[in-house]
């Protein structure tokens, strides 16, 4: 039982990540219909920002919060920059050429950020946040410790709660707000939006910025983590939260968050109870079950189609 | 077949197959002597082995119009299994063969199920494929030697031949099977099966209303594309006699895509050549350490952005047009006119 809830509390941080990078995949694809590939780059070049400024300034409270917002400002930039010139002249292009362009941007990030001077091919450590840093997070842990004779980590902790807050922000900005409304509207259909006076560009750019800033908040939750960061970091947990994109429905984002957590939890189950070696197998074989048996994902809809 | 059908072609024969026996006369007696140094050959080797995975790739993804993205883990089925029946001591062709019949068989019963997916979601498909593949090989150590690789494969040489001689002969091995899945594909696509991948390519649901089974079309071209791929990986494998698991990473088989879109997604000879001439840019490129692997996807960028049917398109270089008669009167009329030669027009 120990066991079990400590893989279970695993899964969970990680899966809320992996929910994390899945919602941009998500609100990309369900506006543009194109699987941008390089979004799990956003994850390593959110890690790095974040990584220069703890690194510079010290690890506190206020150094981690800049980080954050350094790291997701910086990624929001870089990703309307990448959707203006590289997936905007390909709107109307078939889409295995908008596919080949995502996987030459993603090409690009990785081996453009090894060749950077002050980013490099060599892995690096990540400064490590402290109790004081986690000060809140910390009497969380001790209580939860007293209460339930339970230990959560301080830093699974702050993980969990900021990706759950990341994710209610979203929630409301997609649900209560104008831009949220006409993100829905574009992504419903996109020529009767543009006639209802919904300035298409500027929405598409607002996706592509806000899923680019949550990937690089995800960035920073992996690589503090996993305290280890390097140019490739980004492939693979991309690749599994664009599995968990799948598994919850793309371009449904409550299925985006389901996804997350449920590959989350079964990667982790897989690594404490069979072989850390198999994980990333099944995961991808969770990956081909779901395309066969529900294409839809849990939350899509069955479509049929028709000539 | 009318008579002047039949001399054209009779005249592309001898025109291609003299140019084949010319131009590898010369590679032999350049790699033979030595002149081309071990290192050279091995790049001309590796090119051909990549020209092979780059033709079935383009047969799925330029002909039939199916983005795949895992023929990395094919090609490592095919060497995997050489390499293991090779050290068995089994014969180099039947072991080459029975693997690649393998990746075949594997990729039959990846394509049965996940044919039926469009576009972007087979591509994640099979680059899932790919990587539970390398998991697998990964994780049967005894078999593969896991994350350590399997060493000293044995290779094609004679050994009382000089290291020349033995260089020459796996660049001649592999070219030999270079040029067969070259004719292979080729009659292929020329025959009524070739009309019908075309044709679900352009559009899957007129073709079907023309009673073509798209399904059917799909599946064996992937199955012949895994295969092909197979007998990459065998020869690989032999020319390398080291493997180990990542060799055959997604990375790999972007490289491939990247040769395919490169070279046109449905041309042959754009495939061809592309391989030889980014296999070699790259080892040439390296003085340029890391900032050439930031030159490929730009490329890739700009070409899908500007030239989306990549260099050639679906056009095809054809010898016979630059070795027929009409072609030079007409640009030596043009050359003495003083006019600028279109020569390709």
């Amino acid at each position: 039982m120990e066991t079990f809830l400590k893989l279970l509390i695993i899964g969970l941080t990680v899966g809320s990540i992996y929910a994390l990078i899945a919602l941009g995949y998500t609100m990309v694809y369900g506006i543009v219909k194109l699987i941008n590939f390089a979004h799990g780059d956003f994850l390593m070049l959110g890690a790095y920002a974040g990584f220069f400024v703890l690194s510079h300034m010290g690890v506190n409270l206020g150094s981690t919060l800049l980080a954050f917002a350094v790291a997701m400002v910086l990624c929001a930039i870089l990703g309307v920059i990448i959707e203006k010139i590289c997936y905007k002249p390909l709107r109307k292009a078939p889409r295995l050429n908008a596919l080949i362009t995502a996987i030459g941007v993603s090409m690009l990030l990785e081996n453009g950020s090894k060749t950077l001077p002050f980013i490099g091919p060599n892995p690096r450590s990540y400064p490590q946040l402290n109790d004081q840093t986690l000060y809140l997070f910390k009497v969380l842990s001790d209580g939860i410790l007293k209460a339930t004779g339970f230990y959560i980590a301080p830093v699974q902790l702050l993980v969990l709660v900021v990706a759950l807050a990341l994710m209610l922000i979203l929630n409301y900005v997609v649900n209560y707000t104008r831009v949220g409304k006409a993100m829905r509207a574009v992504s419903f259909d996109m020529d009767a939006a543009s006639l209802m006076g919904i300035h298409i560009d500027t929405i598409i750019s607002i996706t592509f910025a806000i899923g680019a800033a949550l990937g690089a908040a995800a960035g920073i939750l992996y690589a503090v983590s996993f305290p280890q960061i390097n140019p490739y970091m980004g492939i693979m947990p991309g690749l599994k939260a664009f599995i968990a994109a799948v598994l919850g429905g793309i371009g449904i984002i409550p299925g985006a968050m389901i996804g997350g957590v449920v590959i989350g939890v079964v990667e982790s189950f897989t690594k404490g109870y069979i072989s850390s070696l198999w994980a990333d197998g099944i995961v991808f074989a969770i990956l081909i079950i779901i395309l066969m048996a529900r294409p839809g994902g849990i939350l899509g809809k069955v479509t049929r189609e028709k000539v | 077949m009318n008579k002047q059908t039949k001399s054209k072609l009779l005249h592309a024969f001898w025109v291609q197959t003299i140019f084949i026996v010319v131009v590898y006369s010369v590679l032999s007696v350049l790699i033979g002597t030595g002149i081309f140094s071990k290192y050279t050959a091995s790049i001309l080797t590796t090119s051909s082995i990549y020209v092979i995975v780059a033709l079935g790739l383009n047969l799925m993804t330029g002909m039939t119009g199916q983005l795949v993205l895992g023929h990395a883990g094919f090609m490592s089925i095919g060497a995997y299994g050489t390499a293991i029946l090779l050290k068995a001591g089994l014969p180099m062709l039947l072991s080459m063969l029975l693997s690649a019949s393998l990746a075949g068989l594997v990729g039959l019963l990846i394509g049965i199920p996940t044919l039926r997916l469009r576009g972007d979601y087979l591509a994640i498909v099979t680059l899932g494929f790919g990587e539970i593949i390398r998991v697998v090989i990964m994780n049967l150590e005894k078999l593969t030697g896991g994350a350590a690789g399997l060493m000293n494969i044995p290779g094609l040489s004679i050994k009382t031949a000089s290291t020349e001689i033995n260089t020459l002969l796996t660049f001649l091995w592999v070219s030999i099977f270079m040029i067969l899945s070259i004719l292979a594909v080729v009659h292929l696509l020329i025959s009524s099966h070739g009309r019908a991948i075309l044709s679900v390519r352009d559009d899957e649901i007129a073709s079907e209303a023309m009673g073509i089974n798209i399904f059917y079309t799909k599946l064996y071209v992937f199955v012949f594309s895994t295969f092909l791929a197979g007998i990459a990986g065998g020869l690989f494998a032999t020319h390398y006699r080291y493997l180990n698991p990542d060799m055959f990473n997604y990375l790999k088989s972007v490289d491939f895509l990247i040769i395919v879109v490169f070279g046109g997604m449905g041309s042959i000879t754009g495939t061809v050549a592309a391989s030889f001439v980014l296999t070699i840019l790259q080892e040439q490129l390296r003085f340029m350490k890391d900032y050439r692997l930031v030159i490929y996807p730009i490329l890739l960028i700009m070409m899908m952005i500007f030239r989306p049917q990549g260099m050639l398109g679906t056009k095809e270089l054809r010898l016979t047009r630059v070795f027929s008669r009409k072609w030079w009167r007409k640009n030596l009329a043009r050359l003495k006119k003083g006019g600028r030669g279109n020569a390709s027009a």
